[in-house]
């Protein structure tokens, strides 16, 4: 049946794992794909949950900035802000340590590329959570804190868990956009999956053969992803009464 | 608006007003005038593929969420398998995809190379439009298809009881219910496919963000042309929030 | 990641003595024969066993680092990289900006079309037909003052004007002799022939290919100097030439 299949599509032969095959660097990219995602959505998540509860409890100050934050960010191309925090954010940080007496240091693409990404879903993941915080019913609150519940712990028993289960269909959506947005850093010569495709493509002139490979892995992730929300999702909306 | 100007927005829009000047002032912009007219025709471009693709993009969405929402399975499933893919995988992929894939296989056939269509297909916006456009249409079908699912039974019944046919209940009652009802995404998702326009430049495609990278590269100039794309980009967003919040307030609101 | 921690670890620590690797930068999209990366993900090409051999000779730690052509002038000046040795010419322009070790190679830029394509390598020749060319090099600066007849099509990398070329989509592409050389012999390159070498022009063409450096960094140009006269000196050149051409590269 492969080679059934082997001989009909030569260039098949090409995705093998060993040398000459190009498997092997097509998984790399992968593997670093799914690492700046993984770590970009963790930052996101962590900037949308500190810029959620500053624009639902901070100052005046602090939500106009965080205002600032949001809509910038979400009107401004992920490629342009790729570009300018990847450029801009290492020359200050080098400019701020010489200027400081010491070396230059290096950052990593791995590490620009989580930070960068991470920024821009920061501004998404602060939106989606905040809705979700808006959405717990207000009468859940105020049982709560008529029975005497400390406001931490209503935080931690009943606003995270009822605003988790509003929560996940965005933050999972955010989840996909990461691990899309990943291919952007292509441009800026981060070696993950489309780049090292792109490099295999035109090497061995097979365009098709690794662009429609590269298109299944990423459809595999987006797959594999929208199944284990739905077991989370079900999961966080245990004890829910089914909607109608 | 009165209280928009709380004291402490006015000493932020003062620090905002000092960075605006400080950039203007400090950063190099001597390379504007030169290149002022390159950057108008990238505006141009970037304007019209938005245009031509959200259109186009809009169009084909409408027949994959109806597919989806009330199609007969042959036709449900192919449409939620194209929405699949299209959002399951990143845009350059797909533009690459098409333009160096399918691209490099044309050529190869006399007939497509020797016929009338081959001095558009060896140029670059061809392909541009056709992977925006499916893009737009994926991600656009799915929002169609839970407006065609969220428009009230009630409203359809009510049309069919009084003996309307069905290409006129849903000429006249079905596709503008949904559309009202996916008119406020329909605004969120011009926004971001105005931020995926700027991919086109990696196919040799000159729109604005292709001008800028041309400025930095030809003056190795860093900062300031990507700025200048910001600025541009968050201009052109603006407005099309003002034009979306400006159409659904000429449409009626939803009767419950 | 681990390298950031120990760099991190480093300045927490206040000590200056940890000697740091020297970044050289080299373009991340495939340019054979000079740089390209085989099936196992390695880097090979000339120019890196060039970078290999000159870094031995300076007795310097080199590491190989891929930047994208498109911003591998701000990765230098922002210090993601300390040096570029990504076959960029000597150019007035460039030096308003970065310095340059000396040179260590140079070849003459040519033109190639479609067999048969007849396109004189001028002026004339090439009036009323789509030229590509590869942003910010010489051959676009080139290009676009002597062939204002010609439709010119800026691409990311040398590779992409060849498979357009290949593919129809351009009439001809300029760029360095070797590098479309290699083109020609590839079985892609069998569509297509040398048109023959641009009129020259020295203040746009250079003076041939050096280690691109931060402006004052001389203490690196010195070391980049020593090893490039090194390499040529003891022999190591040729060596390396030997595989990849059938003359010496480094021109006059």
């Amino acid at each position: 049946m492969w080679e059934a299949l082997i001989t009909a599509f030569p260039t098949l032969s090409l995705l093998a794992w060993s040398p000459p095959g190009w498997g092997a660097n097509l998984m790399r990219g992968l593997a670093n794909s799914i690492q700046i995602a993984l770590g970009a959505y963790a930052v996101g998540l962590i900037i949308g949950t500190a810029g959620a509860f500053g624009k639902l409890h901070g100052g005046p100050v602090t939500r106009d900035l965080l205002a600032v934050y949001t809509t910038v960010v979400r009107a401004v191309p992920e490629l342009v802000l790729i570009l300018i925090l990847y450029f801009a954010v290492t020359d200050l940080v080098n400019q701020a340590m010489v200027a400081f007496g010491y070396a230059r240091i290096q950052i990593s693409g791995v590490a620009a590329g989580i930070a960068v990404l991470g920024v821009v879903q920061g501004a998404y993941a602060t939106e989606v959570i905040r809705g979700a915080i808006l959405a717990v019913p207000a009468g859940q609150l105020e049982a709560a804190r008529a029975m005497g519940m400390p406001p931490m712990r209503t935080a931690w028993r009943i606003t995270l868990p009822l605003m988790l289960s509003n929560a996940i269909p965005g933050l999972a959506n955010l989840w996909l956009i990461a691990t899309k947005d990943t291919a952007l850093l292509a441009i800026v010569g981060f070696a993950e999956l489309t780049l090292q495709t792109r490099q295999a493509a035109s090497s061995t002139k097979a365009f098709l053969t690794f662009f429609l490979a590269a298109g299944a892995l990423y459809l595999l992730i987006t797959l594999v992803s929208t199944l284990i929300f739905a077991i989370i999702e079900r999961w966080a909306r245990r004890g829910q009464r089914p909607s109608t | 608006m009165t209280n928009f100007w709380h004291p402490h927005r006015i000493v932020m829009a003062a620090i905002a007003i000092a960075i605006i000047l400080a950039c203007a002032l400090l950063l190099r912009w001597d390379w504007l005038p030169k290149y002022l007219p390159l950057i108008g025709q990238g505006i141009w471009r970037t304007l019209w593929l938005l245009a031509v693709t959200a259109t186009l993009g809009f169009l084909i969405a409408i027949p994959l969420g109806l597919a989806q929402a009330a199609g007969p399975w042959y036709l449900a499933a192919p449409a939620r398998i194209f929405c699949t893919v299209i959002r399951g995988t990143p845009l350059l992929l797909q533009l690459w995809l098409l333009y160096y894939g399918l691209g490099s296989l044309f050529p190869q056939f006399p007939a497509i190379r020797e016929s009338d269509l081959w001095p558009y297909l060896r140029q670059a916006w061809p392909y541009a439009v056709v992977a925006l456009t499916l893009s737009f249409a994926g991600y656009e079908g799915e929002v169609m298809r839970g407006a065609f699912k969220g428009v009230p039974g009630g409203q359809l019944e009510a049309a069919r009881a009084m003996g309307m046919p069905r290409t006129t209940i849903l000429r006249r009652i079905w596709l503008p219910l949904a559309i009202q009802r996916a008119l406020p995404t329909l605004g969120g998702e011009t926004v971001l496919q105005l931020k995926a326009t700027p991919l086109v430049a990696t196919i040799t495609v000159v729109d604005i963000y292709a001008v800028a990278s041309r400025v930095r590269q030809d003056t190795f100039i860093v900062y300031e042309p990507l700025l200048l794309l910001a600025v541009v980009y968050m201009v052109i967003t603006g407005l099309i929030v003002l034009a979306f919040r400006w159409l659904e307030n000429r449409i009626p609101s939803r009767v419950a | 990641m681990k390298k950031l921690t120990l760099t991190l670890a480093a300045l927490a620590l206040g000590t200056a003595a940890y000697a740091e690797p020297v970044k050289v930068g080299i373009a991340s999209e495939p340019y054979p024969p000079f740089a390209a990366p085989d099936a196992a993900g390695n880097w090979t090409g000339w120019e890196v066993d060039m970078i290999n051999a000159v870094c031995a000779a300076a007795e310097m730690d080199c590491v190989i680092t891929p930047v994208a052509w498109d911003g591998i002038i701000p990765s230098l000046t922002s210090g993601q990289v300390d040096a570029i040795m990504a076959s960029m010419s000597i150019t007035a322009d460039r030096m308003q900006t970065i310095d340059f070790s000396n040179k260590y190679y140079n070849t003459p830029t040519v033109i190639i079309a479609a067999k048969g394509a007849g396109i004189a390598p001028n002026a004339e020749g090439l009036a009323g037909k789509i030229l590509g060319v590869q942003v910010s090099t010489i051959h676009q600066d080139y290009a676009q003052t002597h062939f204002s007849g010609a439709q010119i099509k800026l691409y990311q990398t040398q590779d992409e004007a060849n498979q357009d070329l290949v593919a129809g989509r351009i009439d001809a592409t300029q760029a360095d002799s070797i590098a479309l050389d290699a083109f020609l012999k590839s079985d892609a390159g069998a569509c297509c022939e040398m048109m023959g070498a641009v009129p020259d022009d020295q203040a746009i063409l250079g003076q041939g290919v050096g280690v691109g450096l931060r402006k004052g960094d001389t203490a690196l140009a010195e070391k980049f100097n020593a090893g490039i006269a090194k390499v040529i000196a003891d022999g190591t050149y040729d060596t390396i030439s030997a595989p990849y051409f059938d003359s010496s590269i480094y021109g006059g």
